[in-house]
Parts: C-alpha cells; sequence; structure tokens
C-alpha cells in the first residue's frame, strides 16, 4: 500500500481559467502551473475564491473560461472538506465502501481499512458509526479515506477551521505525512500560522484574482501585493 | 434489519405460493348479482353444489349491468342476474346459448315509518310510484343499470312518471349502499325482498309496499356461447346451469331462510 | 345506528373467536399489500433516485406526472388493471382476472408513484450533501444510487410505509380486479364494503378496527426497527 511515488507527480496547468456565476465574476482569468511534490496553500480573505480555485483544480467544476490540465496523465486524487462528508455507516464501512468503488479484492478491503485507522488513531472506533463521532475523529476519518485512496494529489479545503488545537495538530501531521509518502499537496486555510507551519508555497488571492505565487519565507517578508500586506499584518477581515 | 425485512418478503411471498397452490382447480366464476350475495343464498346452495360436483364456485357479485359487461368480455364462466328483457337481448346478441328461469322473488317498496307520501294503502305499485312522485317525498334510485334499477325505471314509465327533481336522488350505488343512504335521509326505496330481509341497518325504514304481480323478480341462469370465448370452462358452467334447474338445486334454494322467512322462490320449468 | 362501543365489542368478539375465515382474509390482505409494496419499491426505489440525478429533457415532465398520479383513484387504476387483464384484453390470455395476482398488480401501479415521487426527493436533498465527496471520489452517476439509497434508508422506510399505507387503505382497485370473490379474493377492505352493503355496520366497523391495529402494528415494528438502527448509527 501508498508506496513511495518515484514517477514525478503530473504538473498541473491551469491557463486563463475564469469562472463566471449569473454574471458575477467569482474568478478572474487566472494562469498558474503546480510542479513536483509541493505543499501549496492558498491563502486570502473569505470570498477571495479559494475554495472555487481548488474545486476548479480537482476537476469538481468546470471553468467558464480557460483550460485546467495535467500535463501526462492525471493522477490519482483526493480532495478533505471543510466539513467532513461522511456516509451513514460505521467508520470501518466508510472506508471499506471507497476500497470497494476502487475495485479491492473483498478479502483485502477489511485489513487495509483497519490499517487506514490504526494509522490514523481511530482504531477503537472502527465500529462506531461515522458521523457520531467527534469533529476532529470524523476529519481524520476523512484523511484515513483520503489515504486508502492513494492520490499523487491531495486537496484540502479548510480541513481544520473547525477544530480544536490537539485536533488541528492531527490535521497537518496528517498532511504532513502524505506529503512525507509524495503527495502533493494543496491546502486553502486562512490561518496564518498554519501557513508557515505547512506552506512551501503560497498562492494568494483577493477578489477572485490570483495576486501572489511565491515561495512562503518571500510571502511573509516581502509581499508584492499591497493586499497580501494587509493580510499578514491582519488588516484584511477574513 | 435487511435480513428482517427478507424474511418477511419470502414469508409473504411463501403464503401466497401455497395460498394458490391451495386453491383447486375445479372452479368457476360466477358473476351475479349484489342481492343473491347480500341475502346470503349463494352461502346456502353453493356447498351443497360443490359437494356434489367436486366443483368451486367463485361469486363475484356486481350490479346486472356489469354483469353483462363481464359475460361480454368473457370474464367469467357462468352468469345469474335478473333483468329478463336484457338476458333475452344477450342471447340474441349472440353472447350465450341458453337462458333458463331459475327462481324468483319480488321487489318492495320501503319507505319512512310515518310515509309521507301514504302509499301503504295503494292499490298498484304504479299508483304508489304516482304518490310519491306527486308528494315529492325524497326516493333513492340505484342508478346503477343494475336488474333492480332497470326494473324501477320500467315501473316509473308505466305509472307514466318521469322520475326528475330534487325528490329524485340517483345514487349511483349498490342495493346495501343505497339502503344505508334512504335509512340515513328518510326516502322511500326501491329493494328486492331478499336484500332488505336480510339487511341489518334498516333505522326507521319499513316496508310500506308490497304483493303487486308488476314486482315480480325473476332470475335466470345463462350459459354462455362457447364460440366467443372458447377458453372459459364451459363444461363446468354447464353443470351448474343444470343443477340450478334440477330438483337438488331448487330444493336447496326453497330451503334457504333467513328469519325463518323463504327469499327465492324455485321456478324453474 | 351501531355505537362505537358496540364496534369494539364485535372487533374484540372476532378476533377472539380466531375464526378460520376472518383469519384467511388477514392474512390475504397483509400478502397482497406486502408483495404490492415489496414489488413496487424494487421499481420505484431505483427510478426515484435516477430521476434526483439525471437531468434530461421532460423530466419535469415525469416528475409532475409522478406527484399527481400519488392522487390517482384506486377505482381507475382497477379500471386499467381490469381492461389489461380481462379476457379481452390484451393480457387476458393469462387469466389473472379476479386472482390475488391482480390485485397485486393494480396495487403495485398505486403504489409505485408514491414510492417514487418521495424517493425522489429524498435522494436529491440527500445528494445535495454527498455531491462534492462522491464526485470527487470518481463515483458515476449509476454507482451512486445504491449508496444514496442505502444512505438515505431511514427516510425511504417511511416512504415505504406511506406506500404501504396506501395499500392498504384502498378498496377500489382491489373491488374490481379481485371481484371481493369469498375464500379467494375478500380482503380487508372489499369485506368491510360488503358488510356495510349488508347494513351490518358493527361487523364493518369491527373489521376497520382490526386492519387499523393491523395497519398500526406494522407501523410500529418498521418504526422501532428503524429508530434502533438509527441510534446504533446516528
Amino acid at each position: 500500500m501508498n508506496v513511495h511515488h518515484t514517477p514525478p507527480v503530473a504538473a498541473l496547468e491551469l491557463d486563463s481559467v475564469g469562472f463566471i456565476h449569473r454574471g458575477h465574476t467569482l474568478l478572474k482569468p487566472t494562469s498558474l502551473r503546480l510542479t513536483g511534490c509541493q505543499r501549496t496553500l492558498i491563502m486570502g480573505p473569505n470570498g477571495a475564491g479559494k475554495s472555487l480555485l481548488m474545486r476548479l483544480a480537482h476537476g469538481l467544476l468546470t471553468p467558464t473560461s480557460g483550460t485546467v490540465r495535467w500535463q501526462g496523465a492525471p493522477p490519482a486524487q483526493a480532495m478533505v472538506f471543510q466539513r467532513p462528508v461522511l456516509l451513514r455507516r460505521s467508520a470501518l464501512d466508510n472506508l471499506t465502501y471507497v476500497l470497494a468503488i476502487h475495485k479491492t479484492a473483498r478479502q483485502r478491503r477489511k485489513a487495509q481499512a483497519m490499517s487506514a485507522l490504526e494509522k490514523f488513531g481511530l482504531a477503537h472506533l472502527a465500529k462506531r458509526p461515522a458521523r457520531v463521532l467527534s469533529g476532529g475523529e470524523q476529519q481524520r476519518l476523512a484523511l484515513a479515506r483520503a489515504w486508502l485512496l492513494n492520490p499523487q494529489v491531495l486537496f484540502l479545503d479548510e480541513p481544520t477551521s473547525a477544530l480544536d488545537p490537539a485536533a488541528i495538530k492531527a490535521v497537518e501531521d496528517a498532511v504532513l505525512e502524505f506529503h512525507h509518502s509524495g503527495t502533493r499537496i494543496v491546502m486553502t486555510t486562512h490561518d496564518l500560522h498554519q501557513a508557515r507551519r505547512l506552506a512551501n508555497d503560497v498562492l494568494f488571492l483577493h477578489n477572485g484574482e490570483l495576486l501572489e505565487h511565491t515561495p512562503v519565507d518571500e510571502f511573509f517578508t516581502t509581499p508584492s501585493s499591497p493586499e497580501a500586506g494587509a493580510f499578514i499584518r491582519g488588516e484584511l477581515v477574513w | 434489519m435487511k435480513k428482517a425485512t427478507a424474511f418477511i418478503t419470502l414469508g409473504a411471498l411463501g403464503l401466497t405460493f401455497s395460498g394458490s397452490l391451495m386453491a383447486a382447480d375445479d372452479y368457476i366464476t360466477l358473476a351475479s348479482t349484489t342481492s343473491t350475495e347480500n341475502s346470503g343464498l349463494f352461502d346456502a346452495i353453493i356447498p351443497t353444489f360443490t359437494e356434489e360436483t367436486g366443483i368451486e364456485v367463485r361469486v363475484v357479485a356486481v350490479g346486472t349491468g356489469q354483469a353483462f359487461e363481464i359475460g361480454r368480455r368473457g370474464d367469467a364462466d357462468s352468469l345469474l342476474v335478473h333483468d329478463t328483457a336484457g338476458e333475452e337481448q344477450f342471447v340474441a346478441d349472440g353472447y350465450a346459448t341458453e337462458r333458463l328461469n331459475v327462481m324468483y322473488n319480488d321487489f318492495v317498496i320501503v319507505g319512512p315509518s310515518d310515509d309521507p307520501a301514504g302509499i301503504s294503502d295503494s292499490e298498484s305499485v304504479t299508483d304508489a310510484m304516482q304518490r310519491i312522485a306527486e308528494s315529492a317525498s325524497p326516493f333513492a334510485s340505484r342508478g346503477d343499470d343494475s336488474g333492480t334499477n332497470r326494473a324501477e325505471l320500467r315501473l316509473w314509465e308505466d305509472a307514466g312518471v318521469t322520475p326528475k327533481g330534487e325528490w329524485y336522488r340517483e345514487l349511483g350505488s349498490g342495493m346495501g349502499p343505497t339502503l344505508n343512504t334512504a335509512a340515513g335521509m328518510d326516502a322511500y326505496t326501491f329493494t328486492d325482498r331478499a336484500t332488505w330481509v336480510a339487511f341489518e341497518n334498516p333505522q326507521d325504514l319499513t316496508l310500506l309496499f308490497e304483493g303487486d304481480e308488476a314486482l315480480f323478480n325473476q332470475y335466470g341462469s345463462l350459459l354462455l356461447s362457447e364460440e366467443r370465448h372458447p377458453d372459459l370452462k364451459h363444461d363446468l358452467a354447464a353443470q351448474w346451469h343444470e343443477w340450478l334447474v334440477s330438483e337438488e338445486g331448487q330444493q336447496a334454494i326453497a330451503d334457504f331462510e333467513v328469519d325463518g322467512q323463504q327469499l327465492f322462490f324455485p321456478n324453474a320449468e | 345506528m351501531p355505537t362505537s362501543d358496540n364496534a369494539f365489542r364485535t372487533a374484540l368478539a372476532l378476533i377472539m373467536s380466531m375464526d378460520s375465515a376472518l383469519l384467511s382474509i388477514v392474512i390475504l390482505s397483509l400478502q397482497v399489500s406486502l408483495i404490492a409494496v415489496f414489488v413496487a419499491s424494487l421499481l420505484a426505489l431505483p427510478l426515484g433516485a435516477a430521476l434526483a440525478l439525471w437531468r434530461f429533457p421532460g423530466r419535469n415532465g415525469v416528475i409532475i406526472a409522478l406527484n399527481a398520479l400519488m392522487g390517482l383513484p384506486p377505482v381507475v387504476a382497477g379500471l386499467c388493471v381490469y381492461l389489461l387483464l380481462s379476457r379481452a384484453g390484451p393480457l387476458g390470455e393469462w387469466g389473472l382476472l379476479f386472482t390475488p395476482t391482480a390485485m397485486v398488480i393494480a396495487q403495485v401501479i398505486l403504489v409505485l408513484p408514491i414510492i417514487a415521487a418521495l424517493t425522489r426527493q429524498q435522494i436529491e436533498a440527500l445528494h445535495a450533501e454527498y455531491a462534492e465527496q462522491l464526485n470527487s471520489l470518481g463515483l458515476s452517476r449509476s454507482r451512486m444510487i445504491p449508496t444514496l439509497l442505502w444512505d438515505a434508508r431511514f427516510a425511504l422506510m417511511t416512504v415505504i410505509l406511506a406506500g404501504f399505507g396506501r395499500a392498504s387503505a384502498e378498496v377500489g382497485a382491489v373491488m374490481i380486479v379481485g371481484g371481493n370473490i369469498d375464500g379467494v379474493t375478500r380482503v380487508m377492505t372489499t369485506s368491510i364494503v360488503l358488510e356495510t352493503s349488508k347494513g351490518n355496520l358493527p361487523m364493518a366497523l369491527g373489521l376497520g378496527i382490526i386492519l387499523l391495529a393491523l395497519v398500526t402494528m406494522i407501523n410500529a415494528i418498521a418504526h422501532i426497527i428503524g429508530e434502533t438502527a438509527k441510534r446504533r448509527l446516528g
């Protein structure tokens, strides 16, 4: 399971990708390129278009202009949402479910699911209904589910925004674990500290416009746009 | 839960299967009238027939109009109805090959016990019906093209009355529901004696007029045409048809009583 | 007039006597309605789910038609099945008229729109919640159907019970296609009509009380199973 992905992860190219909904421009034409095994954090105030950009990249939404392109075959992807969507079944069954979808042999599903539960510290909750777990446990279960998908790219949309510090730590550790096994991370957050802890590079969005795509140190020391500067100083309300 | 559902379902399916397997193969479907069914006549005579022949008779009790329709479509093996003119037409149209008199009972007029139209001392049924129309007393009619309804309409015609107006209420119901409604609205109504005697909810209704020869209610059995509906169980139906007019059949009909009162009078030739 | 006290006593006496004729009527009623609901569910659950997931021209028309058919008068359904199964009708050769099977067919037609229309609503709501996650997992729409049906199972249980309620309560259809034949197609509701037409109102009401008790029992069982499972699964 989850072997290191020795071949480099396919590059993701957004070419003038824009999104207009009912006459409102939610994302201005945006071009960017994500390569290698980076941890890219998408930052910006509320309504900046972070989640939208991520959904366009993951393919959940189709851009109204421009194209989203993978160089080569699209890699295995998974996404973890702000509020985990768990099925109305036990924690274990939530995991065997994705294995069934991905045609894992029936007799191997339970063992694989259990090892994923153990990895994320949920083994003792295997039989519990997923939807009665705490917020942190639910998010870890969502990460365990993503783990089983063996993704080369993992998208996370504000995965810690509703969690307490201990649960946030667990999620961040999991993100690093994914990265360590060769998964590219694309994650939105509005938490500056979290960005400092996790990011290699930062995408900064404001009002549906991509203003920065810079390495994390550069972003925090010498932001090139006044909006990013204001955001870092805590002057932009999120 | 899945198991429980499956269990219940399988159980239900199993029961149905056993149910249909239990049913005898030797049966005929008889389309007949509500008056014969509601009075309990069939419960009394069919067991005798089944015992003798091993043939089960399944009764679908409907109005005579609907019984003719069922017969025309070939949905019953035999018909026992009470509309002689209609039955003769049915034979003439080629749907049946033979019609036999089986029995008769009679129609009566029932109404509220204070008899607002004063029909109880009428000289004839036409007189009684004229009195109802003249006093515009509420009258509940079946209005369902049944044998009883057809007989009632013929009598209005004989009485020279066009039954129309506030007082004349066509219910479009069977005999029983019509009696229930008449009892509820204190109306006169025209009914066969058998249903009336067996009826258990008369409230203030009482028998007000009877005995006119014009109220004679003849029942006939029809032998359906083999040519028209070759798939029907003609052999079994013929046995029933013949049994009804046989000595045993006629005796069984004569022996049927409700509250010590004979309701049907066998009159096969 | 029969007092309700009278009817209760009749109902009690009927139950106490364990009359075999009554028992066979009760069993046939349950068989016909349960099988009809089972068959209708097999068809209507996937149909309702598919309607929730697919957008196609005429979809609104189908939804409106299903919603309208929820109010289809049982007599009309009965009449259609009668014309279909009648010897002179297209399926006359099957010889199904005036049999329990004909009653099941008529009730399937009555129950199917209810289950399909309500399933569509439930699945549409659940799909709104699940869509992104399931799309992210790469599920095709047809693969989503069993997932959504299973996850909506508690709500769908109520939907199916609504269908069962319609089946067990209706009389118009089974009367026409069954013929109310004693010992063959006589069920609770047609017996009630028969007893009413005989003017035997206490008996009719007594049978009504028994029918109500049976339906209540089945609903209670389903409710308890559902609540227990819900408490277990959250």
